[in-house]
């Protein structure tokens, strides 16, 4: 596929950019914070995003979806990312729909992708154990006894989890920690018993929050593919939620950096405005150059996953490892170059800053990454 | 069977047939590519073969009309050919200034006389061209030129000295900014002429490089003779045309950022060795060979991008202004691993066990490519004002 857009991902782009501009700013971010909002997102907004058909974009028609692809959805998560728009986007449409997509089986999918195309279910990811993303290395308990599995342990960075109306659990039924071998996903409803749902609070004002399992009854029917078997799946979904987070940070690095070249237009010392300076120019320039780096292997990335490229991990880690990269620079600078006033919460570009470092830890930070991309290279 | 078929098969048949097998290896580098010109240096003999076969169909420059001795494919032909060549890893047949700055030039800026003139011999070898541009006080600051050429009816008399001219001991015409009129602002009065170097008023020098090689000249005009058709386009608007050639030049060197066949990290593999898992196991330097790589792939995808975005119609993006830049930074970083990756064997100068130097000498080399063509603050320059619109100091 050429790596441009086509006339309907322009289309797509630009009615994205005017909605959430309008109805899922910044502004609406810090309202939301302000106010201490359990769920973390305006449900109004969210059905009005669903009723645009967001929530089934990457959803095959067949399962009540809108057929785009990941193209599409990245163009939507690109947009999200330049407004900090707050919404299920990312833990329901983008990593749980992958997640059931990839190990469901047909009637699971029936089920569950048609009531998350209608917005009609909210689905998250339970994944994460330490403080780091480790996937490989989780140890939650799980048992089949008779016909249900009994589930023990604890689960944090739980996206939307004060929201989400089922769990997607991921427990281990074999072998150790580090093992591919033994890794299993459970759908477990948020009002299953044993079950305790913790909200947290991050420093990007989203809600996510930390999951206690103590003795979560659960039937083997709930069980998402074959028993142990879950990584292959797993890690697929992962690199397309990790290709997704990346448009969100190419979204999110753009408009912190637009806003910044505005700012050195706009701001004068010493008689005149700091953006003649040289030492702010080659800075910005280099931006610049970095930003559009980070837009091409966002956009190939996003058709290794449409086209169903073999190399679609190391596509997935080449994208988040750079756009790790780019978010981290363009933020600092983007607080250094506003000076006193990016350090003031009245200022809108630190919630950008807050967004994009838990943006890139998600699902695997810039270290995780580029140690991976070179594994997958070989050396 | 549809023409572009047809024309892949006749093509490859004829290249199964005509390319001699000592041009399918890669050449070493530029300097063993076939550079034409009246007293070529032939390192084999098939080169001036190959470039004769290729040149009789016009494939030397295969985009170029026929009328100025090009083969007048159109793009999807392009392709094919280059697609079929590197098939049997069959080299460039002639590769020169003629045909990757002045060529585009003429094309766009000659008048048919000229075209006529200058394209068939570019397109054949026949004459090698170099570039006068640079000054000694006329570096970054380009239009400053001061190279004085007198109008003296049919012709002009041309006074000055030019610097960094690569390859001018060997080239046979230069092409050449000359200042023709001093009255107005720097931009203004500068003109671009073509003439021959064989004249007693030219004197080209050497200028011997860290890397031990002599790639450019000082070159020397003491009442050097310009026949006035062979002044391009309008006297006073040479900058015009420079810009436009730079353009050309820098995409040529931002070619050099393009990823060598055996990665760096397969190579360090090799040299250092891996850990229990698998890992090289040096993390320091494999972390800096990832990031390199992990850019390289990213590089290669813009340039796929724009590409695409310009096949599409969309005209060359702004992301086409990073390219000179961003690829000769990465150049100087592989040339930086090599060093680190391959030790001791990279520091040698002279000598078979060393390979006579290639490994410094490209690297002492590489520093030259943020230097030339535009240096790599001036990139960032352009980038900040015309990009970014950030205002002048």
């Amino acid at each position: 596929m050429a790596l441009v857009l086509n006339e309907e991902q322009v289309m797509l782009k630009e009615s994205a950019a005017g909605f959430l501009a309008e109805k899922a700013s910044v502004a609406q971010l810090r309202a939301l914070r302000d106010s201490n909002s359990e769920r973390g997102f305006s449900d109004d907004v969210w059905r009005e995003m669903s009723e645009m058909g967001w929530a089934g974009i990457a959803i095959p028609e067949a399962f009540g979806g809108l057929g785009y692809g990941y193209t599409g959805l990245g163009l939507v998560l690109e947009q999200a990312g330049r407004n900090l728009s707050a919404s299920p986007l990312q833990s329901t449409v983008l990593v749980a729909a992958s997640v059931i997509g990839e190990l469901g089986s047909e009637k699971q999918k029936e089920e569950l992708l048609a009531a998350i195309a209608g917005g009609d279910k909210l689905v998250s990811l339970a994944l994460q154990e330490g403080p780091h993303h480790a996937p490989l290395r989780t140890a939650l308990h799980a048992e089949l006894q008779g016909d249900e599995y009994v589930l023990n342990g604890a689960k944090v960075l739980v996206l939307d989890a004060s929201a989400a109306d089922v769990f997607i659990v991921i427990g281990r039924t074999g072998g150790e920690p580090g093992d591919e071998r033994g890794l299993s996903a459970f759908l477990v409803d948020a009002d299953t018993a044993g079950l305790t749902i913790e909200r947290r609070s991050m420093v990007d004002s989203r809600s996510a929050g930390a999951l206690l399992l103590a003795d979560v009854r659960v039937p083997a029917g709930n069980m998402l593919g074959e028993a142990g078997a879950a990584w292959e799946g797993l890690a697929r979904a992962l690199d397309i939620a990790n290709i997704g987070l990346a448009a969100e940070l190419l979204g999110l690095s753009t408009e912190a950096f637009e806003r910044t070249n505005a700012y050195l237009k706009e701001r004068k010392q010493f008689g005149r405005v700091i953006g003649s300076f040289q030492g702010l120019q080659h800075r910005a320039a280099e931006m610049f150059a970095e930003l559009e780096l980070a837009r091409s292997i966002v956009l190939q990335a996003l058709h290794a996953i449409d086209d169903g490229e073999q190399d679609l991990a190391l596509q997935a880690s080449a994208a988040k490892a750079k756009l790790c990269e780019v978010a981290q620079r363009v933020t600092n600078e983007a607080i250094q170059m506003h000076g006193g006033i990016g350090m003031t919460d009245e200022h809108e570009i630190g919630f950008f800053i807050k967004r994009a470092r838990v943006a890139q830890h998600i699902f695997g930070d810039y270290n995780y990454h580029l140690d991976r991309f070179a594994q997958l290279s070989g050396f | 069977m549809s023409d572009l078929e047809q024309f892949r098969q006749d093509t490859r048949a004829w290249l199964e047939e005509n390319c001699p097998d000592s041009m399918r290896v890669p050449a070493k580098g530029f300097e063993d590519l076939y550079n034409g010109g009246r007293n070529p240096e032939i390192d084999h003999p098939d080169q001036k073969l190959w470039c004769d076969r290729m040149a009789e169909r016009g494939w030397t420059v295969p985009h170029w009309p026929k009328a100025y001795g090009g083969g007048g494919l159109n793009t999807e032909e392009v392709k094919i050919l280059s697609q079929e060549m590197s098939r049997i890893g069959a080299r460039r047949a002639l590769d020169s200034f003629g045909i990757s700055m002045l060529g585009p030039a003429l094309l766009h800026f000659g008048n048919e006389e000229q075209k006529l003139e200058h394209l068939p011999k570019i397109a054949r070898g026949e004459i090698r061209w170099c570039q006068g541009y640079s000054e000694p006080n006329a570096g970054s600051d380009l239009a400053s030129l001061a190279t004085k050429a007198e109008d003296k009816g049919d012709h002009f008399v041309i006074n000055g000295q030019k610097i960094w001219t690569s390859y001018a001991d060997k080239s046979d015409w230069i092409f050449c900014l000359v200042r023709t009129d001093n009255s107005g602002s720097k931009h203004e009065g500068i003109s671009f002429v073509l003439f021959d170097m064989d004249q007693p008023g030219v004197t080209a020098r050497p200028i011997k490089l860290i890397s031990g090689s002599s790639p450019f000249c000082e070159t020397f005009f003491d009442n050097a003779i310009a026949d006035k058709k062979n002044l391009v386009g309008e006297a006073g608007n040479g900058w015009t045309i420079a810009k436009y050639l730079l353009t050309h030049e820098r995409e040529m060197i931002s070619g050099f950022g393009a990823a060598p066949k055996k990665s760096v990290g397969q190579v360090a593999l090799e040299a250092i060795g891996a850990d229990e898992s698998g890992r090289l196991a040096n993390s320091a330097l494999r972390q800096n060979i990832a990031q390199y790589q992990l850019d390289t792939l990213v590089f290669a995808a813009t340039m796929a991008r724009v590409g695409d975005e310009a096949k599409a119609g969309q005209g060359l993006g702004a992301a086409s202004s990073i390219f000179k830049y961003y690829g000769t930074e990465l150049n100087k970083r592989r040339n930086e691993l090599n060093l680190a990756v391959s030790g001791e064997q990279a520091l040698g100068w002279e000598g078979e066990v060393y390979r006579d130097g290639t490994l410094s000498r490209d690297w002492l080399r590489s520093k030259g490519n943020s230097i030339e063509g535009g240096t790599t603050e001036v990139q960032l320059n352009i980038i900040a004002k015309r990009v970014l619109g950030l205002p002048d100091a």
